[in-house]
C-alpha cells in the first residue's frame, strides 16, 4: 500500500497524523458549534447565520482531513473529494442566503433583541423606485 | 488514531441529534429548512468519518452526490417558500 520512500521514516507519519488530528478536530468543533447555535439562537436569521458559516467550515475541515488521510495513508488521490470540497465551499453560504431571503419575504418576524433591519428599508426603497418609474412612464 | 475517529464520529452524531431536535421543534417552516440544510452537511461529514473508520474508499462518491442533492433541495425549498411554486413556466 505505501510507497517505499515513506517506509523508512516514521516522522512523516507522525506529521500526517498531527495534520489529520488538527483538521478533523477543528471540523468536529465547528459541527458541535453549529448544533449549539441552531438550538440556542432566537430566530430564523441568526440560525441561518449559524448554519451557513460554521457548518461550512466544519464540513470543509473534516473533508480535508479525510482527503489527507486517504492520500498519505492509503495512497488514494480522490479527485471527487476535491470537487466536493470546492462545491460545498461555494454553495453552502448561497443556500443560507436563499433561505434567509425566502424567510424574510414570507414575513417571518425578527427576534425582539434585533437592533436594526436593513432589508426592510431596502425593500421600501425598491418599491418607491418602481413606483416612480411607473409614474414617469 | 482509530479511537480519535470514533470519538469524532460520536460528537458529530450528537450534534446531528441536536439538529434533529430543531427539525422537529422549529416554530416556522424556514427553521425546519435551515435544520434540513445543516443535517445534509452533517451527514456528509458522518459519511467521511465512517469511510475512514471502516477503511474503504467507495463511500467517497456518496459525499459529492449528497452535497449536490442537499444544495438542490435547499434551493427548491427556498423558492417554494418565496413564490409558492418550484417550476414557473412564464419566465420574466
Amino acid at each position: 500500500m505505501r510507497n517505499s520512500w515513506r517506509e523508512g521514516r516514521f516522522s512523516i507519519e507522525i506529521l500526517v497524523d498531527i495534520l489529520i488530528i488538527i483538521l478533523i478536530g477543528t471540523g468536529v468543533l465547528f459541527s458541535a458549534v453549529t448544533a449549539l447555535g441552531l438550538i440556542r439562537l432566537p430566530d430564523v436569521y441568526t440560525r441561518t447565520h449559524a448554519a451557513s458559516k460554521s457548518s461550512t467550515l466544519g464540513v470543509l475541515s473534516i473533508l480535508l482531513g479525510t482527503f489527507v488521510h486517504f492520500w498519505f495513508k492509503e495512497d488514494i488521490f480522490n479527485t471527487q473529494m476535491v470537487i466536493a470540497i470546492a462545491f460545498l465551499f461555494i454553495t453552502q453560504p448561497v443556500a443560507g442566503h436563499l433561505i434567509g431571503r425566502a424567510a424574510y419575504m414570507t414575513g417571518i418576524k425578527v427576534a425582539e433583541e434585533t437592533v436594526r433591519d436593513d432589508m426592510g428599508t431596502a425593500i421600501e426603497k425598491r418599491k418607491n423606485n418602481q413606483q416612480e418609474e411607473l409614474e414617469n412612464e | 488514531m482509530m479511537m480519535f475517529y470514533w470519538v469524532s464520529l460520536f460528537i458529530v452524531s450528537i450534534s446531528f441529534a441536536g439538529l434533529l431536535f430543531r427539525l422537529v421543534k422549529g416554530p416556522t417552516v424556514a427553521d425546519r429548512v435551515v435544520a434540513l440544510d445543516a443535517i445534509g452537511v452533517t451527514l456528509v461529514s458522518i459519511v467521511a468519518l465512517l469511510s475512514m473508520i471502516i477503511e474503504t474508499e467507495f463511500f467517497l462518491e456518496v459525499i459529492l452526490l449528497m452535497s449536490i442533492l442537499s444544495f438542490i433541495g435547499t434551493a427548491a425549498f427556498a423558492k417554494f417558500l418565496e413564490r409558492g411554486e418550484i417550476f414557473d413556466r412564464d419566465s420574466r
